[in-house]
Formats: structure tokens, sequence, C-alpha cells
């Protein structure tokens, strides 16, 4: 079933915005458009005139669309989700997705809950993905940090990288800071003594 | 002891300062306040997060709680400001291209004569022009279109208002998507560094004393703590005060830099707490120490007259103008009447009047107050006009 709502998702992870548009398609909505860049996006969607926008939560951009929702003409002028509190279940589901959604104009409400329905879901699973990845990104930065400062330990001090990893912890727990904070701290002061 | 739990909305900027000092100095601790500063990544997520009911309180651009008010902006919300955050601290600049051209044309870098300058940039453009603004709803946004409706013999260019987050000002300018922007620090700082571009002049040029950030208040929570109000307003007021002397600046960049909260580094933060900002590679910074205030001269009090001045402007901006109805709606968002209520047993020095005539100062000047220590800094529009509130 091909269904008619012209809608746009503004993602710049490539792989993200694939998986969102194929969910919506397999779902029937072909018409989905990705704008990836803050850059002429406003213009964009001036162009494209969809039917309702779907971005990040956490997206700087999302004042960038802002401005779409001032336009003077009502039927041009989108309007955050929220403000229809009518739906507050749904309103707060997207949120905690990290889903935000601009309708433009006055589509029947169905076919766009049908839509966010679909979108809701996506994100949850994107979002978690999203998380897992920061995290696992964060743990690769941490332990090149911790290894280079036992390094540098290891190098000045003559200790084995047990020795080094121990003096880390103990300046750690008696400075009431975390072994990866002292790392970090470690390494700024090489960096300036050199 | 730990205290009642605040939520805080703050968009990671130099001007939230007052906020991340009163929580890493232990003000907000002292009036009986855990105040949980949440980060957001952007004045719409900030917005809606405090719609909901998810902050009780937030950093906000001082136009904000009216458009919130109004139901301009997202769900309608009563929100009010009883406390301002920051004064000044905004810069309109320009593209390289733009300002090569300017300078063929004879114009000669004067911060101090915004409608010269501008006059420059509208007469120099082969384009329409596109100005980059944080959000449609800013100081900002107000400041730049008060200049160009003011400046007398303005070629007719056409000009629009694009929104852009301050993080990707820089690469919009390089990018050639914005002509001319403004922003505030560490922003423009970075245009300069990054993509070569030009500060013109500080918003202080087109107004003297013009609110930049405010304390936005959920009304409804408000009027069922006014207490933590009060705790939190007397908190903010030491750490403004705090932040105003210059003594303590040095270690106010630390901290801010040091802290969670914001992510820049101390030589970002620096140009905007001291006032010397680069205004272009290879030239002197200027010498600006009212860039951006924090407390000196009654910064702090949320003047009507204030409120009364953005409500004027957002009617003019909306195609509203003269509509009294939005003029009232601004003052009565500006609350000098809780202020006063709230910190009538602090140290604050209150003035007499809750509004004045704006721009009217030229210099420094002594009014009346609890105490009689006020003294008010310029105030004056960079046109002379004043502006006049009666209710």
């Amino acid at each position: 079933m091909i269904r008619d709502l012209n809608i746009v998702v503004v993602e710049p992870d490539t792989d993200l915005a694939a998986s969102i548009v194929d969910a919506l398609r397999s779902e029937g909505w072909h018409q989905v458009t990705v704008l990836d860049s803050p850059m002429g996006l406003a213009g964009q969607i001036e162009k494209l005139q969809p039917h309702l926008v779907l971005i990040d939560l956490e997206n700087p951009t999302r004042d960038v669309l802002e401005e779409i929702s001032i336009a003077s003409s009502p039927e041009r002028r989108a309007v955050a989700m929220f403000v229809d509190q009518s739906n507050e279940e749904m309103t707060l589901t997207a949120m905690n997705a990290g889903l935000s959604a601009y309708v433009v104009g006055q589509p029947e409400p169905e076919r766009i809950r049908s839509v966010l329905k679909t979108a809701i879901a996506r994100f949850q699973v994107t979002s978690q993905m999203r998380r897992e990845l920061e995290l696992a990104k964060q743990a690769l930065s941490d332990r090149k940090t911790l290894d280079r400062a036992k390094g540098l330990l290891m190098q000045a001090k003559g200790l084995s990288e047990e020795e080094a990893y121990g003096l880390l912890r103990k300046t750690a727990m008696s400075q009431n800071q975390k072994v990866i904070d002292v790392a970090r701290a470690l390494l700024t002061a090489s960096d300036m003594l050199k | 002891m730990s205290g009642s739990v605040l939520n805080c909305g703050y968009v990671p900027l130099v001007d939230s300062a007052p906020l991340i000092l009163a929580k890493e100095l232990g003000f907000a601790r002292d009036a009986g306040i855990e105040l949980n500063l949440l980060k957001q990544p952007s004045w719409a997520a900030l917005r809606d997060l405090m719609a909901l009911g998810h902050l009780e309180v937030a950093h906000m651009l001082s136009p904000l709680p009216l458009a919130m008010t109004m139901g301009w902006s997202g769900a309608q919300t009563n929100v009010h400001a009883p406390f301002v955050l920051s004064v000044n601290g905004t810069i309109v600049g320009a593209g390289r291209d733009l300002v090569d051209r300017m300078v063929l044309a004879g114009w000669q870098a004067d911060a101090s004569s915004p409608a010269d300058t501008i006059r420059a940039v509208f007469a120099a453009s082969q384009r329409p022009i596109r100005v980059g603004v944080p959000f449609p709803y800013s100081m900002h946004r107000l400041l730049f279109e008060y200049l160009v409706r003011g400046t007398p013999d303005l070629p007719e260019t056409p000009w629009q208002i694009i929104t852009m987050p301050p993080p990707l000002m820089a690469q919009a300018v390089a990018a050639g998507e914005v002509d001319v922007f403004c922003v505030g620090e560490p922003w423009g700082s970075v245009a300069v560094q990054t993509a070569g571009a030009e500060l013109l002049f500080p918003g202080s040029a087109i107004w003297a004393h013009a609110p930049e950030k405010v304390l936005g208040v959920r009304t409804s929570w408000a009027l069922e703590h006014p207490d933590i109000e009060a705790g939190l307003l007397r908190a903010l007021y030491r750490a403004a005060a705090w932040l105003g002397k210059a003594q303590n600046i040095p270690l106010a960049i630390e901290i801010l830099a040091k802290s969670q909260h914001l992510d820049l580094s101390e030589q970002l933060i620096e140009p905007a707490l001291t006032g010397a900002v680069v205004p272009a590679i290879g030239r002197a910074p200027w010498d600006c120490p009212d860039f951006v205030k924090f407390h000196q001269g009654a910064t702090t009090f949320p003047w009507r007259s204030l409120g009364a001045w953005i409500g004027t402007q957002c009617a003019q901006l909306r195609g509203e103008e003269g509509n009294s109805s939005v003029n009232l709606a601004g003052a009565q968002c500006f609350r000098p009447d809780l202020y006063r209520a709230h910190l009538e047993e602090s140290e604050a020095d209150l003035p007499g009047a809750s509004a004045k005539i704006e721009g009217v100062l030229t210099n420094p000047t002594a009014v009346a107050s609890k105490r009689g220590e006020l003294i008010l800094g310029p105030d004056a529009f960079f046109d002379g006009e004043t502006f006049d509130f009666e209710l």
C-alpha cells in the first residue's frame, strides 16, 4: 500500500537515516527525504513542503526548524508535535525515544499518528544503538588514555604495568577522583612539560 | 543536608556562568537547593522540556518567556523572568568576502558606529543578505532588526533572518550560508579563528543595556514553591555579585573550563569575560569592559521596561506592530515584584523604581535605591531614541 504523506527526516548519520527510512517504507510511507546537513536546511524544507519533519531530540539543528515554525501562512507553518497536548502519552513516548516531530499544515491527525508510531518504534531502536556506540567510543578512548598514562609511569619510574596501574589507582583513591581523570591529568601535565 | 532538587535547563554558553557558579561555589546549597543543571542541545529542546514539566527553571534567551507565554514558540506555557542572568554579550560579524567588499568601498572598522557599518554592509552586498541568529526569539534578532529599522539611508538590499545554532555559525559563514551573523561568545571568536570572519561591533553598540539571558521560571511551579524560587534568586544574586568582581574573573574562567557543564576551553571562555575580543585575525582586541555584564548597575534587576521593550520588538517582527497587548504581556513577563520580595532580606541594593525610561543614560548615573549605592550604567540606543513604557 502506498500512502501519500511527504516526510522529511533530518539525520546526519547515514546508517541511522537509512534505518529510519527503511522502517517508514516498509509501512508504506514512500515519500521520505533525508536531509543530512543543517546548511540550507530551512530553504530545502521550504522547497520540499513536507507534511511532517522528524528529527532527533538531541540534534542541535532543531533550532533551525524553529524558523519554519513561524512561517507567515498557516498552511506552511510547522508546529512542534508537542503543541498537540491532546495526545500527551504519545508525546512522552516520542520524547523518551528521542524523537521530535514537526507537523506542517493540517494533515489528518490519524495519518500523522500512524507515521509517528512507526517512527517512535524506530527511534527507540536507533537511540539505543546511538547510546551503545557512544559508550563503546568512550570506553575505547578511555582505554587509550589509560594505556598512555601507564606507559608514561612505566618509563619515568621504571615500574611494571601492574605497578603503574596500582599507582594511578592509589592516587585516584587518595584524591577522591576517578582513575581515568588522574590519567588524563597526568597526560595533560606531561604534554605541558614537553 | 540535601536540599530541594531543582531541575534547571541551560544551553552551554559562557553566559550560563551565574547558574554554574551558583552550583559550583555552593551558593545554591547554602540556600537549601540542590541545583540539577541539565545541559540542552538546543533552545527548542529546553523550551519543550519546560513546557512538559521536566524543567522548573532555565537559562533563557530574554524574549523566550514571552514567546512561550504567548504560545508563539512550542506549547503555550506561562513563564516569567524574575532575574536577569546577563546583559549584553552579543556580537555582529560578517564573512570575509563581504568585509573585503566593504573595505574596497571605503569602509573603516569602527565598533562604535553600527549605523555606518550596517549601511556599508547593505551597500557592499551583491545578493540578498542572510543574517544568521541563534533562535527566532532572541535578543540577537531583536537588536539586529532594531538597527536595520532605525538606520537612515539604508540601501534597499533585501535581507532575511536565518536560524543557525551558534556552534555551527562559523561553519555556516565558511560555507557561505550566512553573510552576517549575530552570536554570543565564544562563537564570534571561533568564526574569526576558523572562518576568517570579522566582528563588526558588539550588540552593546546598538543598545548599551540589552538583557541577553534571563532566568525563566515555569509560573505554575513557582506559585507552589515561592520559597525555592526565593532561594534560587539569593544564590544567583551571590553568584552574579561574585562574578562582578574583576579579581574573581581568572578563577571564574578556571572553574567554568574545569566543570562538566561547559565543553569550552579557558581560551574560548576568556574573551567574553574580559571583554578583550579580537575582531579579526591580526588585529588588536576590543577594549570593551561592559562586553557582558553579570552584576554591576543592577544588571540582575528585571525592569518592567526591559520586558516591555522586548514585547514591542516581538510584536513588530510578528507583524503586529503597535499591538499594546503584546507590549503589556512583555512587561508582565519581567517580574521586579518577585525580585524585590525574594531579595528583600539580602545584600542586594534594590532600586526605588520598577520601570524606567530606556535609552536615557549615556554615562553611569546614581539612582534612588534602598541603600543609596546604586549606579546604573549607560543604556543608550544607537539612534539616540528613548523608550518610554506606560502600562
